[in-house]
């Protein structure tokens, strides 16, 4: 089987100060893979190197699209990069402003994706969106109110409707429960999960939490001062680390 | 008239903005930047019309100035008594008479030809600033031709009005490749923007220029079950009795009786002198 992603070697630097650096790893689809680590171990500007938010000073991320096979995304052209972030990819963010259109309803947000592909039937669309925020257990009759009369936990399921209504092969999240009340979290990891699972998604998630992992992921990434410093199937790392800094991270020491 | 050059610009000045403008029509629809300068009159009073227009005039030309469709308002005055004085060119009422028409939110009744120029002035040029305001992003949006959100706009307001509100600065699309603000025209004047004469655009405050080369595709932006509708008050006029033309409504006295009339002047009183009346034609016949 061809990975769906396929990351060899990816370095970031901020002047002298290492970002990430010799970062290579396979996902294979239907794979959720987690990444884990301190406050600074270079987690975001890993993800945002391979989602195309940032240009890595090495490496390749070598996607396999629909129409060309394996294509590796840091040289490919800014507009075939922007539309698969708008198709295939999905990124959710840990602040739901980043991730939201504050001044749009929450039909318009979720039906944003949509348009930018060509829906163009009002009818369709707003279905579509109301579909989608019943799948995120959102009201029907909120569809178009603005999320800024949502909760927090809202706001980020709505950001993940209005990541998810294309139907992406591979969802990027940073923190993706960051921020919100432990009751939230769970509801919010609860529904991750159940869409991650029926619509076979591959995802890399971010998080300081390992409970997140522990739930989600299959496999997992240990990253310090900007590298991996061990990686493997996510019960066998938390249940067995090898590496003494995961050894201090499972005991919760390190916990944050 | 002697202390101004031609049409108040200096010929350098002119020679930047006439590189703009054909920019402009070289790419239609794209925004070109340009130096704008500081004219002898404030931004909200047309300054990019009217430094488009100075690049524009010859001595030949014959120019109309309108503002809401009147020839008769402050705005219109000033500006046509301005090229008057600097230009010393001719100036009309009369649509069919002019070559250079500069324009404040119409596009005149009467069919334009090829051999005129309509100018307007330009407020907001951006159409994708009201939900993105970085204009980095909106740069790479227009450049990359994703005009998604422009979309998310119509979409917004069918679901808070049941249709698409937007009455004025209705968003099109230019031959197929660029979104465009027709600047705040209302959309009744939309159907009017695929014509035989040139369009210029000209944004003062914002620094630039755009523009439509003749016999160019406009198409304007909607969905498929809301289709675009070029809407006016459903009446004739009341002074000349038109059924196709854009129309005012007046209040008449202080009992709020109303009438409506073509908001363009010229080609209400060009239909009265044809011998067209409406309801009211008698009383107001002067
Ligand atoms: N824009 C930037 N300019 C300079 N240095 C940066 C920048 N962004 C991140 N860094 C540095 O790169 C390293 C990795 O940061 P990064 O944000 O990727 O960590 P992280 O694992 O996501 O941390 P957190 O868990 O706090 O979000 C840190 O040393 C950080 O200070
Ligand atoms: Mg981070």
């Amino acid at each position: 089987m061809t990975p769906l992603l396929q990351v060899k070697g990816i370095e970031k630097l901020y002047g002298a100060r290492i970002g990430c650096a010799d970062v290579t790893f396979d996902l294979y689809p239907g794979e959720v893979m987690g990444i884990v680590g301190e406050s600074g171990s270079g987690k975001s500007t890993l993800l945002n190197c391979l989602a195309g938010h940032l240009v890595p000073d090495a490496g390749q991320v070598i996607f396999d699209t629909r129409a060309n096979g394996p294509v590796d995304t840091v040289t490919m052209s800014e507009p075939e990069r922007r539309m698969l972030s708008r198709t295939d990819w999905a990124f959710v963010h840990q602040h739901v402003r980043d991730g939201l259109r504050m001044s749009v309803s929450a039909g318009g947000n979720i039906g944003e994706r949509l348009m930018a592909v060509g829906d163009r039937r009002y009818g369709d669309i707003r279905d579509k969106a109301i579909d989608w925020l019943g799948r995120v257990e959102i009201e029907a009759a909120r569809v178009d109110d603005r999320p800024t009369a949502f909760s927090g936990g809202m706001q980020q399921r709505l950001q993940i409707a209005r990541n998810l209504v294309t139907g992406p092969r591979l969802v990027f999240m940073d923190e993706p429960t960051g921020g919100l009340d432990v009751s939230v979290q769970a509801r919010l990891l609860d529904l991750l999960r159940g869409l991650v699972r029926e619509m076979g998604l591959s995802a890399i998630i971010v998080t300081h939490d390992l409970a997140v992992v522990r739930l989600l992921a299959d496999r997992l990434m240990v990253m310090k001062d900007g590298h991996v410093v061990e990686a493997g199937l996510t019960d066998q790392v938390l249940d067995d680390p090898q590496h003494a800094y995961t050894q201090l991270l499972v005991s919760s020491v390190l916990q944050v | 008239m002697s202390a101004y050059n031609f049409a108040y610009l200096d010929e350098q000045t002119k020679r930047m903005i006439r590189r703009a403008i054909l920019k402009g029509l070289a790419i239609p629809g794209y925004q070109v930047p340009f130096a704008s300068r500081e004219m002898p009159m404030p931004y909200g009073w047309g300054t990019g019309g009217v430094q488009v227009s100075a690049a524009t005039l010859t001595p030949e030309d014959t120019l109309k100035v309108i503002d809401q469709g009147a020839d008769d308002t402050t705005n219109a005055v000033s500006i046509r008594k301005f090229f008057e004085k600097t230009a010393g060119v001719e100036t009309t009422e009369e649509t069919e008479k002019a070559t250079v028409i500069q324009t404040r939110h119409r596009i005149p009744e009467a069919k334009l030809r090829e051999d005129q120029i309509i100018v307007y002035q330009v407020p907001i040029p951006e159409p994708l600033r009201f939900l993105e305001p970085r204009e980095t992003e909106t740069r790479k949006m227009h450049s990359l031709e994703e005009y998604g959100l422009m979309h998310v706009k119509l979409y917004e307001d069918i679901s808070q009005h049941g249709a698409i509100s937007t009455a004025y600065a209705y968003p099109v699309k230019v031959c197929g490749r660029y979104v465009m603000d027709p600047s705040p025209i209302p959309k009744f004047d939309n159907p009017k923007l695929e014509m035989d004469a040139i369009q210029l655009f000209g944004a003062g405050r914002e620094q630039r220029i755009y523009a439509v080369p003749p016999h160019t595709r406009v198409v304007s932006l909607d969905f498929e079950d809301y289709p675009f509708e070029a809407t006016k008050a459903d009446h004739p006029c009341d002074l000349c009795g038109a059924e196709d033309s854009y129309l005012d409504e007046v209040i008449m006295d202080d009992a709020g009786n109303r009438m409506f009339v073509c908001s363009d002047t010229d080609y209400c009183r060009s239909r009265r002198e044809a011998g067209h009346m409406g309801r009211l034609a008698e009383e107001n016949a002067a």
